[in-house]
């Protein structure tokens, strides 16, 4: 039996007994074409991060870089170096986003971001390990010490944080992530202390970066990706119902316990293969869920496909003008991140209509 | 007739749900109620970081005896004894006592204000200011330690102010100053990726170790202002503490109540800020006890909610047992107590959670 949706919000069509709006948009047509502005957006920004870096590349000849490959020089370039990193550009953005959205959905905790469940904690503990104990320095070899990191580190909280009863379950998961979160991370900083060659190669893992990443990493972590997402957008309904409270959601016929054991899996797998492919990077778990919420409202279904359009594109954009600020030279996009978001998110909390948390 | 009655009739006293102590002064002016297991969980943690806090004067390059370290603090100690204990590990473990409550009395301010068990000063982007102020000054300046410590206050302090403003429209609202916080510590923990990036190797390892807190540069000249601040914001929070528990219980009630919600508030955060920027200002942003003392208090006393004077004793004995380890656990290397905070507070908060969990 599947849960019923029972938010009431401004889906009721009775203008008489309309209940108040709930977001800024307030019925489903205007929200389909908000998906549509959102993903001109993402059409967008696809282009721009193939067109734009170092050498600068007219629509022309990425078209036919993309449809008639011939091998010149700029061909080569889109091929083998930009197309990678946008879809991995993509890939990674969706994959942030949407766990974002889960955690924030999951928790109820407004300050929640993937990072919550020791996934960035256990990545960062695998890769200081692998680089201090087994000398790993390729790239390749990172992806798979991150995975297996937030894997360990999610299995670990989980099974810390699970056996809370009540609407006290999200609390727990939340302090048991924290928790063990804080223990990777401080001996995470304890080893880097005091080695200086793993400080140094932990600083530049730490920013995040979408660089020098080919289609053999992307083919790596797409599968991860792909089956959180569609495992993420399977979940919206039932975690509607969560959102009511464990008690009401019960009493709805939705499967609290499961639904919370098929989160975190999800968490695991968007948020692990993220990090294992660019690094820890923050803020758009952060920001674009909140971003959603505010124009769509508290409908998760509605949540999570804005999400999905709109994190990649704060990433890629952040990705973009990395690569243009500092010409020839690059800025890591976890950096530039929260500089694109940030602005961003602090003119939408002064506009007038936005509901509060 | 009926005889006169000899005196009110007595009322019995109302069920708080636990066992609680009530002090009185002899006219019945003054009085002050407390929980007894709140209270017995406060003076247990405060004799036992006390307990620590004599040992670790003990335990060096150097040993002392404890009966040796006793009799030196009372005054009696001879030259070499003296010199290490009173001159040199004393100033230390005091600011570890006094900092550690500091932190416990901040965390469980900014929990209670916000209601979240992730409140914790940070939420104004005050820490991520303070490295980013400290930063500047250790890596573009290359200042002084007293230099980087104005730098930390001053960084923290506008990134304050700044999302205060970015958060304010016609009045202050909770979730906008959450937002707003979230906001310019991102943009300020990306400043500092990118400067630590930058710069030389040891730089970075040094400015890294600012930012992990530590104990190390310590001395006499740090104890006084800390004490005395310590003591001032202390007795603002006697009168406002009591004022915290009854915010907690919604806007409405607490103002049925007779609580002045914007003063109380206001003091109340000005008091976690200026406890929070005395710590980063003297030993830089130690992590971890403001967010992990009110919840490890929290679940010592069961109480409903964080609770300030058992949040300090646990933070008190949180930083002590911390600078302990972080001093002798990888002898002669001294590991910035920031790390040790972070992984034993986690790993207590973890055993805590842990034995719940075997409880059911």
């Amino acid at each position: 039996m599947t849960a019923q949706t029972m938010v009431p919000g401004p889906e009721v069509q009775d203008p008489a007994q309309a209940a108040p709006p709930a977001g800024l948009t307030r019925t489903n047509r205007v929200r389909l074409l908000g998906l549509a502005g959102c993903i001109v957006l993402l059409l967008t920004a696809l282009f721009l991060s193939l067109a734009v870096g170092s050498k600068d590349v007219p629509a022309g000849v990425l078209w036919n870089a993309l449809t008639a490959y011939d091998g010149s020089p700029d061909h080569v370039v889109i091929h083998d170096l930009r197309l990678p990193r946008t879809v991995m550009g993509l890939l990674v953005g969706i994959a942030l986003g949407l766990s974002g959205a889960l955690i924030q959905a999951m928790t109820r905790n407004p300050l929640a971001d993937p990072g919550i469940l020791g996934v960035n904690a256990g990545a960062g503990f695998f890769v200081v390990l692998g680089v201090a104990v087994f000398g790993i320095s390729s790239i390749n070899e990172y992806i798979w010490f991150s995975f297996g990191g937030a894997v360990a580190a999610t299995l670990g909280v989980y099974a810390l944080g699970s056996s809370g009863r009540g609407d006290s379950a999200p609390l727990r998961l939340t302090l048991a992530g924290v928790a063990v979160g804080a223990v990777l991370g401080g001996i995470t900083s304890g080893i880097t202390l005091l080695r200086p060659q793993v400080f140094q190669a932990m600083r530049y893992w730490g920013a995040g970066t979408l660089a020098e990443r080919d289609g053999d990493m992307v083919s790596t972590v797409a599968p991860f990706i792909l089956v959180g997402t569609a495992i993420a957008l399977a979940l919206a309904r039932p975690l509607n119902a969560v959102a009511l409270g464990e008690d009401t959601a019960r009493s709805l016929g939705a499967k609290v316990g499961t639904t919370r054991l098929w989160t975190v899996v999800a968490v695991t797998l968007l948020c692990g293969a993220a990090t294992a492919a660019a690094g820890p990077i923050g803020f758009v778990g952060l920001m674009i869920p909140h971003v959603a919420r505010w124009i769509v409202g508290p409908d998760q279904r509605w949540i999570f496909v804005y999400t999905l359009a709109l994190s990649p594109v704060l990433l890629l954009a952040s990705d973009v003008l990395g690569r243009i600020i500092i010409r020839p030279a690059e800025m890591q996009v976890g950096i530039v991140t929260a500089f694109v978001g940030a602005p961003v998110l602090i003119w939408l909390i002064r506009r007038r209509k936005v509901s509060g948390l | 007739m009926t005889p006169a009655r000899s005196g009110p009739t007595p009322v019995a006293p109302p069920d708080f749900g636990h066992r609680t102590v009530v002090l009185r002064t002899a006219g019945g002016r003054f009085s002050v109620r407390f929980g007894l297991r709140s209270a017995l969980v406060t003076a247990l943690l405060a004799a036992v970081a006390l307990g620590l806090a004599i040992v670790a004067l003990g335990i060096g390059e150097f040993t002392v005896s404890v009966p040796d370290v006793v009799s030196a603090l009372l005054g009696h100690g001879t030259g070499a004894v003296h010199m290490v204990v009173v001159e040199w590990r004393l100033p230390r473990v005091l600011l570890a006592l006094l900092l550690g409550a500091a932190m416990g009395l901040s965390g469980a301010i900014f929990q209670s204000l916000t209601r979240n068990a992730l409140g914790s000063p940070d939420i104004i982007g005050f820490n991520t200011g303070a490295y980013t102020g400290a930063l500047v000054v250790i890596l573009l300046v290359q200042g002084s330690y007293l230099q980087t410590s104005l730098g930390a206050l001053a960084g923290g302090l506008l990134t304050a102010a700044l999302v205060y403003l970015f958060s304010y429209k016609k009045g202050i609202q909770g979730f906008r100053l959450i937002i707003s916080g979230i906001a310019v510590s991102a943009m300020l923990a990306s400043v500092n990726t990118w400067l630590i990036l930058k710069a030389s190797l040891e730089q970075a390892m040094s400015a890294a170790v600012w930012g992990a807190g530590t104990l190390n540069r310590v001395s006499w000249d740090h104890v006084l202002p800390v004490a005395l601040s310590t003591l001032l914001l202390a007795t603002v929070l006697l009168c406002f503490g009591k004022n915290l528990a009854l915010l907690e219980m919604g806007d409405d009630a607490a103002r049925a109540l007779g609580v002045r919600l914007e003063v109380s508030r206001l003091v109340l955060v000005v008091a976690g800020v200026a406890l929070t920027a005395m710590v980063t200002a003297a030993v830089g942003p130690i992590a971890f006890i403001s967010l992990a003392a009110p919840q490890l208090a929290r679940r010592l006393v069961r109480g409903p909610s964080v609770s300030l004077l058992p949040s300090a004793a646990m933070g008190a004995f949180l930083l002590v047992a911390s600078d302990l380890v972080a001093q002798n656990a990888f002898a002669p290397t001294q590991l910035p107590v920031g790390v040790v905070t972070v992984s034993l507070g986690g790993c207590y908060l973890i055993w805590l959670l842990a034995r719940e969990i075997r409880r059911k």
